[in-house]
């Protein structure tokens, strides 16, 4: 990996600045130059929000992405308006208990995986949708070891949730495996 | 002891105004500055300082003015409308020659305009929102570790020159989290409010009789007219004026040989460092100023610089504002061209290149400038 580049799109109120913030944490930690920009609407929540993360071993002078390596759907709206604009490799994760995946997206690599509705059933929370994301992100692209990730996750998050987010990360990235083993 | 850390621009300019020496802060949130006194109205108390939320963006610069005059180095952070509202006491802090620091993350504008956008349009407003000639000093910075060094160096000159030093930063920076490696405890030279100061300050109720005041004034403190209140004016502006180069504040790459140019500054810089890299390896001859204090301008080295130059293109994300400066400075002897973007989004390195590309190479140029 020189660079990859990663935009994670959905609602504000849905944690994807604070995604995208774990996220380069844990790769900062691992020796990469890392930077996060966000854009999100004047509303306090709901809204279009994203976060991009740029992770490199170069210097990163530019810190928005144009089309990312990594993308991010967590709701119809983000997956409509992104999805046309990707790298060549691109692999896209959707969350298929909100996004309709359209079929005729053919070229980009699209995992759908149930990501809130496992948060909800699993954890009981949508809250940590968000987590789960990372954590089958994560899996599907190996950005950053489990340890790093799970250490920041900890951190960034307040002593009576921890529990719950460690949990969030596991079911994320045990959904990637049930995804390759029913491929299978 | 310095170490890799994840930090915001914000938190940066939060944590530069501590390292600086900063006791005082007041302010009325905003996007997209508020996590500046959101920083501070955790960690100004632990260092025994004080923050507080006023009302508005009126008390918060008169609170500052008020706690620099009581002896503490003191600062406000805001957008622009807060920017706007604070116009008033930036000319009573020229003018009573007040040290104090004011940090506008600026948003597309005017009005409410973008709230969550970010914008280069307060270039002008920094250095004539307030009636009437004054000095004023305006920085910039480009990284989140530049953030917090322009912080701090924007208190040191608030403190040496006694003026109000304004630090323009954006929407984008403010945001912007990246791996930084901040200034160790003793790493930057700080400026201390004492008898060396280059301009003298005495703290109210220390001592001396003091008068502040916003009418024009002797040096008594008490109310010039005629050739006394022109001596006055003339004094607190040139105290910044004549220091304009010694001021000067930029970084200089590939100038040597290059036949054209790029003067930038502030998060546009980010994108122009990624296209001269581009452009010098496609074998373009370009080369690249990225300013750090914007005023007083620094009209000598753009005026020298130009006349090696056949083009000069300055990006920026408003209609035209730095580049009038520019096009003045370089006085005819380049051709200059804007390259503007105002629809929230940044310059983009492609779009630098383009415009580079299409412009220089065939001369196509803004205004009246003459091509060669």
């Amino acid at each position: 990996m020189s660079t990859q580049q990663i935009r994670l799109t959905g609602a504000g109120g849905q944690g994807l600045v604070l995604a995208g913030i774990i996220l380069a944490e844990a790769a900062m930690r691992e020796g990469y130059n890392v930077a996060v920009a966000q854009s999100y609407g004047p509303e306090a929540r709901l809204g279009a929000s994203r976060a991009e993360v740029i992770i490199s071993t170069q210097k990163i002078a530019y810190p928005q992405i144009d089309q990312p390596d990594l993308l991010l759907c967590l709701t119809q709206e983000a997956y409509d308006k992104y999805i046309s604009n990707l790298g060549e490799q691109a692999l896209v994760l959707a969350d298929s208990s909100q996004v309709l995946i359209a079929t005729n997206h053919l070229k980009p690599k699209i995992i759908a995986l149930p990501l809130q509705q496992a948060a909800i059933e699993q954890i009981g929370s949508k809250l940590v949708t968000n987590v789960v994301a990372l954590g089958a992100l994560n899996a599907l692209a190996q950005l950053v070891s489990w340890e790093h990730l799970a250490a920041v996750v900890v951190e960034r998050t307040p002593q009576k949730y921890r529990a719950q987010n460690l949990k969030a990360l596991e079911i994320g990235c045990a959904l990637t495996q049930t995804t390759k083993e029913s491929r299978a | 002891m310095s170490k890799q850390e994840f930090v915001q621009g914000n938190e940066a300019c939060a944590r530069g105004a501590l390292y600086a020496g900063c006791r005082f802060f007041a302010g009325y949130p905003i996007t997209p500055s508020s996590e500046i006194m959101e920083y501070l109205a955790r960690e100004m108390p632990k260092v025994g300082g004080v923050c507080v939320q006023l009302e508005d963006e009126i008390a918060s610069i008169s609170a500052v003015i008020g706690a620099a005059w009581g002896g503490v180095k003191a600062m406000t952070a805001t957008s622009g409308p807060g920017f706007s509202l604070m116009q008033e006491n930036i000319g009573y802090a020229a003018i009573t020659e007040t040290p104090c620091v004011i940090v506008d993350c600026q948003r597309w504008g005017p009005s409410t305009g973008q709230p969550t956008k970010a914008a280069q349009g307060d270039v002008m407003q920094a250095r004539w929102g307030t009636h009437g000639d004054h000095p004023v000093i305006v920085l910039t910075a480009s990284w989140v570790r530049e953030v917090f060094e322009m912080t701090v160096h924007a208190f040191n000159l608030a403190e040496q020159y006694r003026v109000p030093v304004i630090l323009l930063l954006d929407e984008v920076l403010a945001h912007l989290r990246e791996n930084v490696t901040l200034p160790a405890a003793g790493e930057l030279e700080i400026v201390e409010r004492t008898e060396d100061t280059e301009e003298k300050m005495l703290n109210f109720g220390e001592g001396a009789r003091l008068m502040v005041t916003g009418m024009a004034h002797d040096e008594t403190g008490f109310p010039a007219q005629g050739e006394k209140a022109a001596q006055h004016l003339k004094r607190i502006v040139g105290k910044i004026e004549e220091r304009a180069e010694r001021l000067m504040r930029y970084q200089g790459f590939y100038l040597d040989d290059a036949d054209y140019l790029i003067i930038s500054y502030g998060i546009t810089s980010r994108a122009v460092e990624a296209a001269v890299e581009r452009l010098r390896a496609g074998g373009i001859p370009i080369g690249w100023l990225d300013l750090k204090i914007l005023w007083p301008f620094p009209e000598k080295l753009i005026r020298e610089i130009s006349s090696q130059m056949k083009y000069i293109l300055v990006p920026e994300l408003n209609l035209g504002q730095l580049v009038r400066e520019v096009e003045r400075a370089a006085a005819g002897q380049a051709p200059i061209a804007h390259l503007g973007r105002v629809d929230g989004s940044l310059i983009t390195p492609e779009e630098i290149c383009k415009h580079v590309h299409v412009g220089a190479l065939s001369g196509q140029t803004r205004g009246s400038a003459p091509t060669s």
